[in-house]
C-alpha cells in the first residue's frame, strides 16, 4: 500500500525537525523534510502531501514572540496553499512552537479566521519548564489524531505554553487534550505547567483535523522515553506519543 | 524618522520580568519598591504612516490578543505618578539582537521603508526608596554596564556608521630601550622572552613588525591558544618535567593506545568509535572571565563555542549533548563583603544559568546532566564549564586536510568588535577595573545563526564539499586560519571579511572574536554547490582568501600587504617557559571531629548543604529531551525529582546503542591534597558511570584544570600532583584521555585583598552503552528488595561536606585504591548488565547516609539498614565516619530476593555485603555499630531539606 506523504517544515531554529520525521517514518509515513524558504519560493509545494508538520523548536528565535515571525511567514508566503491542503482535507499538527506558530497564524481555533484570536503566553511560572505531565483526552472530541486515546504521558519543554482566551472567545474552542492528574483531582502546578486556561493542553479546529498542542508526542515513541521505563521494566515497546502519529496516517491512508 | 513602539501586556496578564525583578530587588535586601512594569520599546528609523506603524505594532512587535501597543510617546504601563522611570538601551557597537529579526518581520508583513531597529527596556517602579537604592536596582539589576546603559532623553540611537580610512602602522620594536620593548611587551601581552624571540625574527629579515603581526604573535602564542604552562620545562621538587601535559596525561593515553581512539588531542574535541559506522566527540570548555563580567552574555557564547569545536572536530560533528558544570560563590553571601566592580554571586549564579539555558535550548541541544559547586573562593571569578559531545559518520572522524589552492571560506555571523583581545583577557587576572576593561572582550551571541550554520555544515559535510573544517574561537580568524594554515600557507584578504558595520581596522577584523563564525578549506570546484548549500539555510559564506604552498601567512587589505609571517617561526618560535614546583611548607594537620549521639539532624544538614542540594530548579529550565535521545533523565524516580547519576540517550533514534555521561568534581580534597583529589574526581565520574550499568569497556575522559596562579610554586606543585593522579589512574582503569583544557590564571585582586580560586579538576567521561535499554537509575523501586552495599568504607573524613558543616578539618581525605576499585565496579557493571540489580547509586558528598536518603526520598520507599554489616577497610568504632567518610568506589545496590544468591555468587572477591531492606515504611532507619538507632528520619522530611536550599 502506498505510503501517505508528510511534510515537516522548518524554519531557521526549529529544532525537533528530526525526531518528529522519525515518529512519523515508524508511524508508516513517508517524510520530507522541507525548510519554509523552499516552499515560500515555491520550489516546493504543499500539492501530493496529506500531513503537514510544524515542529518544535525556537523558530527565528522566538523573538518578539514565540513562533511570531514563522507565522507571519505563513500568512504572507503559504496562506493560500496551506488553504487549497485543508480544503483537500489534509491534517495539519502544530506541537510546541508549531502551535505556536499555529495560533499565532490565525489558524487555531478557528482556520482563517481574519485574525489571531487566543494566545500562547508566558507559564504562570515565569519559567521555562522541561517535565513530564499525565494528559486526558477531551471526550467526544473531533481530533483525528486522538482517536481512540483516553490518556497519555509527555513531556513538555516551553516557557510560552499556558493558552489565554478572551472571554468572548471561550466558545470557539475546541479542547482536545487536558493537564490532568492520575487520580482526577484539580491539576494545580506541576500537573499544568503554564497556567493555561481550562488546563488545555491542545486544541482543534472544528473539523478536528488541525491540531496544535504544546505537549511532545515526537519524544515519546519508545517505552524507554519515559521517566519510569526503568522502574516499569519496560525495555522494548513503543510509547505512547507515537499513536498520534499512527492515527494520523491511518486517516491519511484513508484519504486517498 | 525616528519611530518608537511601546509593548506591554495587557492589564491583569504579568510579565514574568516582572516578578524576576522584584526578586531581584528583594534579594537586593532593598524594601519599599512595591510594584515593576516592564515595557518593551522600539525604535525604527524608517518613514511610515500611521497606518504602517500601527500594522507594525500590532501585528510584528507585539501580540495583538494579550499585549498593548503604544506609539510615539504614548505609554501603556505603569502610566499614573510613579517613583521613577528607567529605560534601558543597548550600548554603541553592542549589536542589537532583535535588529535582524524586526527587519525581516516588517518585510514579511509587507513594508520595506524600515532601514535600522533598536530595542530596549522601559521599568517602571512604584513604591519609594532613596535614590541611592535606585542606583544599586539600576546597576545591579536592570542593566550590565558592559553591554547596556540608561537611554538618556534625546538620546541618538541611529548614530551615522564610522567611516574607516585605511593605514598600515608599523610598530618599531629593533632599536628600541628596554623599558620601550617592556611597554610594548606588555601592551601586546608577551613575556620579556616572547618579545626578544620576535625581536630576533623581524630583525633576521631586516624590517619593523606591523600592529596586525604582533596581533597575531599575541593571540597565537597566548596561554589560552598554546597552553604555555602545560608545555613549560618544570623542575618540581627537584624532579624535571618537560611538557607536563606529553608526561602525564597523554603518555597514559598513548602507552593504553585503544584501537577505539580514533583522534586525541589533535583536534578541537577528543573522538572515539560509537558503533563501527559512527563516531563520537567530546569536549568541555570554560569561559570564566566573561561570565564573571557579563554572565548572561558570557555563559552563553561559552556555550555555542563549545558547540561549534564540536561542529568543528573531524570533518563535522551534529552536537547530541550538553553538560554543564558551575562554580559559584555561595548565594547567600552578604552584599557588603562583595568588593567594588564585582557582581552579587547570585546574580552570576542566575545570569550563567539563564544565558546557558536559553543558547542551549535554542540550538536544540539536549543538558543531559551537569553539576553545580558553592565555594566563597569563587567570588568574582567564578567558573562555568560547558561540554557538548558531537556525533559523526565514522569517515569524518579524523581531521581534514587542505590542498593549495582550496579557497579559505568564512561561513555564519558577520565580524564586528566583540570580543576583541578576548584571548588575552581570557588569561588575565580580574581587578575592580575589569567590568570596564573587558567591555570588548565580551560577545553578543545568536544562538539561531549558530543553529542555521549547524544545518548548512552538516549538509556539506555529507556532500564532502569541504576538506577542513575549523572554527572561529579564541583569538578569532588569527587562530583559525593560522593554525590551519600552518601545514601549507594561506593568504587572506581582510577587506573581504563581510561586517556588521563599517569602522573595523583591518587588525580588528583579524583579531575580533565574533561568534557564531566557522571556516572551511573549499576546493575551487566544490564552491557554488557549498554557497547553494549555506543559500538554502540562510547562512552568509564568503570567500576570504586561499591556502598556498609557500608556507607563510600573508595578510593583505585593499591589495596592501599588512602581514606576512614564516609559518614555521609563528607556530613553533616560542620560548619555552621555565616554571618551578615546590611542595607546600607545613603538612596537612587536621582532626576529625569529635562524633555526637544521634545523626538525624546531621544528615537533614548536609541534604541542605549547597554542594549536595538538589540542583531541581536549574534543570527544569534545561530541555534535557529535545532530539528524541533520552533514556536516562537528569531527575529521576516516580516523582521525577531524584538525582540521577549519569545520563543516558540513544544518540541515533533507531539503535540501541547508548551514550552514558557523567562528571566528577570535588575542590574540598584539592585543598589538602591535589593528588588524591584528581583520583577521586576520576573516580566519582567512573563511579557514577557503573551505578547506570554503563561498564568501564569504553570509557573515554576529559580534564579540565582551572587553578588560581599556576605560575606560583606551591601551586605549580598541586597542579603536577593532580596530572600525575590523572596518569596513574588512566593507567589503573585503563581508561584514556582524549581532550582536555585549561585555565590557570583564575584570582581577582580587590584594593583590600587577592582571592584565588580552589585548585579545581573537572572530570568529564563518556561511556558507550552497548545496549540502553539495560541501563537503571538510581531511586529505590520495590519493598522486601535487599541493600548491599559494594567497595570499603575507610576513615576518610577530611575535605568531607560532614567536615564543612561541623567546621572541622578531618584527618584523611579519600583515596583511590586501584586495584580493589577497579574490580568492584567492572564486577558490579557486569551484574547490572546481567540484570540483577534494580537500582544502584554511587556514594559522593555526604557518604553512605546521603546516598541512601537520596534512594529512599527518590523512590518514595523506605530503607532499613545496618551499619555493622557494612564492608570496611579498616577497623573503624565510630558510626559518625561509617556515616559520612566519602571514601570512593563505593555504591549502594538494591537487588531483588530472587536474584540475591545470583548477585553474591556474582560479587565473590568483592567487598560487597548486605546491609538492609527496601521497606514499605516511608522513614529511613539506620542502626549503628552497636545496633541502636542511629538515624530515623520521615522521608518528606529528608526531601524538603533537600530541596529547601535552591528552591527558588
Amino acid at each position: 500500500m502506498r505510503k501517505p506523504r508528510a511534510l515537516i517544515v522548518r524554519a531557521p531554529g526549529t529544532n525537533c525537525d528530526l525526531e518528529t520525521a522519525y515518529a512519523l517514518d515508524v508511524a508508516g509515513a513517508a517524510t520530507s523534510l522541507v525548510h519554509i524558504n523552499r516552499i515560500s519560493s515555491g520550489e516546493m509545494s504543499l500539492a501530493g502531501f496529506s500531513i503537514f508538520v510544524i515542529p518544535g523548536g525556537f523558530s527565528y528565535g522566538d523573538d518578539l514572540g514565540a513562533g511570531k515571525l514563522m507565522a507571519r511567514e505563513l500568512e504572507r508566503r503559504l496562506r493560500d496553499q496551506v488553504a487549497e491542503f485543508v480544503r483537500r482535507g489534509g491534517l495539519v499538527l502544530g506541537i510546541c512552537n508549531g502551535f505556536q506558530v499555529l495560533v499565532r497564524a490565525g489558524l487555531l481555533p478557528v482556520p482563517f479566521g481574519e485574525r489571531q484570536r487566543v494566545s500562547l503566553i508566558p507559564n504562570a511560572s515565569g519559567r521555562f519548564e522541561c517535565r513530564w505531565v499525565h494528559l486526558r483526552c477531551a471526550p467526544g472530541n473531533p481530533c483525528v489524531f486522538t482517536r481512540d486515546i483516553a490518556a497519555l504521558d509527555l513531556g513538555v519543554a516551553h516557557g510560552e505554553g499556558r493558552l489565554y482566551v478572551p472571554g468572548p472567545v471561550a466558545d470557539d474552542i475546541v479542547p482536545v487534550l487536558y493537564y490532568a492528574t492520575r487520580d482526577g483531582s484539580e491539576p494545580g502546578y506541576p500537573a499544568n505547567p503554564n497556567g493555561s486556561f481550562r488546563n488545555i493542553a491542545g486544541i482543534c479546529d472544528a473539523s478536528g483535523r488541525i491540531l496544535g498542542l504544546m505537549p511532545h508526542p515526537e519524544r515519546f515513541v519508545r517505552a524507554s522515553q519515559h521517566p519510569q521505563w526503568t522502574a516499569r521494566g519496560d525495555r522494548g515497546g513503543t510509547g505512547d506519543g507515537l499513536s498520534l502519529f499512527t492515527n494520523a496516517v491511518d486517516y491519511a491512508r484513508s484519504l486517498f | 524618522m525616528i519611530h518608537r513602539i511601546e509593548v506591554a501586556f495587557r492589564e491583569g496578564l504579568v510579565d514574568p520580568r516582572e516578578n524576576e525583578v522584584m526578586a531581584g530587588i528583594r534579594d537586593l535586601g532593598i524594601s519599599g519598591i512595591e510594584r515593576v512594569f516592564v515595557t518593551d520599546v522600539y525604535w525604527l528609523e524608517a518613514s511610515l504612516t500611521e497606518e504602517q506603524l500601527r500594522a507594525v505594532g500590532s501585528t510584528l512587535l507585539s501580540d495583538p490578543v494579550a499585549q498593548v501597543c503604544g506609539y510615539g510617546d504614548e505609554h501603556v504601563r505603569g502610566t499614573e505618578p510613579c517613583l521613577r522611570v528607567i529605560e534601558v538601551g543597548y550600548n554603541r557597537g553592542v549589536s542589537d539582537p532583535l535588529e535582524y529579526t524586526i527587519l525581516k518581520g516588517v518585510k514579511d508583513i509587507g513594508i520595506d521603508t524600515v532601514s535600522r531597529a533598536r530595542s530596549g527596556i522601559r521599568y517602571v517602579l512604584q513604591g519609594s526608596c532613596t535614590s541611592e537604592d535606585i542606583e544599586v536596582i539600576t546597576h545591579r539589576i536592570l542593566l550590565n554596564p558592559v553591554v547596556q546603559h540608561v537611554v538618556q532623553p534625546g538620546e541618538d540611537f541611529f548614530p551615522s556608521e564610522p567611516t574607516y580610512r585605511f593605514e598600515l602602522r608599523h610598530v618599531p620594536l629593533l632599536d628600541q630601550s628596554d623599558v620601550e620593548r617592556d611597554r610594548i611587551a606588555s601592551s601586546f601581552g608577551f613575556s620579556r622572552d616572547e618579545l626578544n624571540a620576535i625581536c630576533r625574527y623581524f630583525a633576521s629579515i631586516g624590517r619593523e613588525p606591523t600592529d596586525v603581526e604582533l596581533e597575531t604573535f599575541s593571540q597565537t602564542w597566548s596561554e589560552h591558544c598554546v597552553h604555555k604552562t602545560f608545555k613549560a620545562k618544570i623542575v618540581c621538587d627537584d624532579e624535571p618535567i618537560d611538557n607536563l601535559l606529553r608526561s602525564t596525561i597523554m603518555r597514559a593515553t598513548r602507552t593504553l593506545n585503544h584501537d577505539w581512539c580514533l583522534s586525541v588531542f589533535e583536534d578541537n574535541a577528543g573522538v572515539i568509535d560509537f558503533d563501527g559506522d559512527h563516531a563520537v566527540c567530546f569536549k568541555v570548555e570554560t569561559h570564566n572571565h566573561p561570565s564573571a563580567v557579563e554572565p548572561y552574555g558570557g555563559a552563553a557564547t561559552g556555550l555555542g563555542g563549545v558547540v561549534r569545536d564540536v561542529l568543528g572536530t573531524g570533518l563535522g560533528a551534529r552536537p547530541i549533548l550538553n553538560t554543564d558544570v558551575f562554580c559559584f560563590a555561595p548565594p547567600d553571601t552578604p552584599y557588603r563583603s562583595v568588593p567594588t566592580g564585582v557582581l552579587h554571586p547570585r546574580r552570576v549564579f542566575k545570569g550563567v544559568r539563564a544565558g546557558v539555558a536559553d543558547y542551549g535550548n535554542r540550538l536544540g541541544i539536549p543538558t543531559v546532566n551537569g553539576t553545580l559547586r558553592f565555594d566563597p573562593r569563587y567570588l568574582g571569578n567564578p567558573l562555568v564549564f560547558c561540554g557538548t559531545a558531537g556525533i559523526m559518520p565514522r569517515w569524518a572522524a579524523r581531521m581534514g586536510k587542505q590542498e593549495p589552492g582550496d579557497l579559505v571560506v568564512l561561513l555564519g555571523g558577520r565580524t564586528g568588535r566583540d570580543g576583541i583581545h578576548g584571548v588575552t583577557f581570557a588569561s588575565e587576572k580580574l581587578d575592580d577595573t575589569s567590568a570596564d576593561s573587558s567591555r570588548s572582550a565580551v560577545q553578543i551571541g545568536n544562538p539561531i545563526v549558530e543553529k542555521q550554520m549547524i544545518d548548512a555544515l552538516v549538509q556539506a559535510r555529507d556532500r564532502r564539499l569541504y576538506r577542513r573544517i575549523t572554527d572561529c574561537g579564541g583569538g578569532g580568524l588569527s587562530s583559525a586560519v593560522g593554525e590551519m594554515g600552518a601545514s601549507t600557507g594561506v593568504r587572506v584578504h581582510l577587506d573581504r571579511v563581510p561586517l556588521k558595520y563599517a569602522g573595523l581596522s583591518y587588525d580588528e577584523i583579524w583579531i575580533s572574536e565574533s561568534q557564531e563564525r566557522m571556516i572551511v578549506a573549499v576546493p575551487p570546484e566544490n564552491l557554488e554547490e557549498l554557497l547553494q548549500v549555506c543559500a538554502g539555510e540562510g547562512v552568509e559564506a564568503t570567500v576570504i582568501g586561499e591556502f598556498t604552498t609557500n608556507r607563510r601567512l600573508e595578510l593583505l587589505y585593499d591589495g596592501v600587504v599588512v602581514g606576512d609571517l614564516d609559518m614555521e617561526f609563528l607556530h613553533n618560535g616560542i620560548p619555552q617557559l621555565e616554571l618551578s614546583g615546590a611542595r607546600p611548607r607545613e603538612e596537612w594537620a587536621g582532626e576529625d571531629p569529635s562524633p555526637g549521639e544521634s545523626y538525624s539532624s546531621v544528615l537533614l544538614g548536609l541534604l541542605s548543604s549547597l554542594n549536595v542540594c538538589s540542583k531541581e530548579w536549574v534543570i527544569r529550565q534545561y530541555d534535557h529531551e529535545v532530539q528524541g535521545t533520552s533514556v536516562l533523565k537528569p531527575l529521576v524516580g516516580p516523582a521525577g525529582d531524584g538525582p540521577g547519576d549519569a545520563a543516558v540517550i540513544r544518540p541515533l533514534l533507531d539503535s540501541d546503542r547508548g551514550l552514558a555521561v557523567s562528571n566528577g568534581i570535588n575542590t574540598r580534597y584539592g585543598d589538602i591534597d591535589p593528588y588524591w583529589m584528581a583520583a577521586s574526581a576520576i573516580d566519582e565520574a567512573l563511579r557514577q558511570l557503573v551505578a547506570v550499568g554503563a561498564g568501564l569497556e569504553r570509557v573515554a575522559l576529559l580534564d579540565n584544570f582551572c587553578w588560581g596562579r599556576a605560575t606560583e610554586p606551591e601551586s605549580m606543585w598541586a597542579l603536577v600532583q593532580a596530572c600525575k593522579a590523572c596518569y596513574d589512574m588512566s593507567l589503573a582503569f585503563e581508561v584514556p584521555f582524549i581532550s582536555g583544557k585549561d585555565s590557570l590564571n583564575n584570582f581577582s585582586e580587590f584594593e583590600d585583598r587577592i582571592i584565588c580560586i580552589p585548585h579545581t579538576l573537572l572530570i568529564s567521561a563518556i561511556a558507550v552503552v552497548p545496549d540502553a535499554n539495560q541501563v537503571i537509575s538510581m531511586e529505590l523501586k520495590t519493598p522486601g528488595n535487599l541493600l548491599y552495599v559494594a567497595g570499603n568504607t575507610y576513615a576518610e573524613l577530611a575535605g568531607s561536606e560532614y567536615c564543612a558543616l561541623l567546621g572541622a578539618g578531618g584527618r584523611k581525605v579519600p583515596e583511590v585504591r586501584f586495584e580493589e576499585a577497579r574490580a568492584t565496579m567492572h564486577r558490579l557493571a557486569g551484574a547490572i548488565g546481567g540484570g540483577l540489580v534494580v537500582s544502584c547509586h554511587d556514594m559522593s558528598e555526604g557518604g553512605l547516609a546521603v546516598a541512601m536518603a537520596e534512594m529512599a526520598f527518590a523512590g518514595g520507599l523506605g530503607a532499613s539498614v545496618n551499619l555493622s554489616a557494612l564492608p570496611l577497610g579498616e577497623a573503624i568504632s565510630r558510626d559518625d565516619i561509617v556515616l559520612f567518610s566519602e571514601s570512593n568506589s563505593r555504591f549502594v545496590v538494591e537487588v531483588p530476593v530472587a536474584q540475591a544468591r545470583r548477585f553474591e555468587e556474582w560479587m565473590a572477591g568483592i567487598p560487597c555485603k548486605q546491609v538492609g531492606t527496601v521497606i514499605p515504611d516511608t522513614d529511613l532507619h539506620i542502626q549503628g555499630l552497636d545496633g541502636t538507632v542511629v538515624v530515623s528520619v520521615p522521608l518528606h522530611e529528608l526531601k524538603a531539606a533537600w530541596k529547601r536550599p535552591l528552591d527558588w
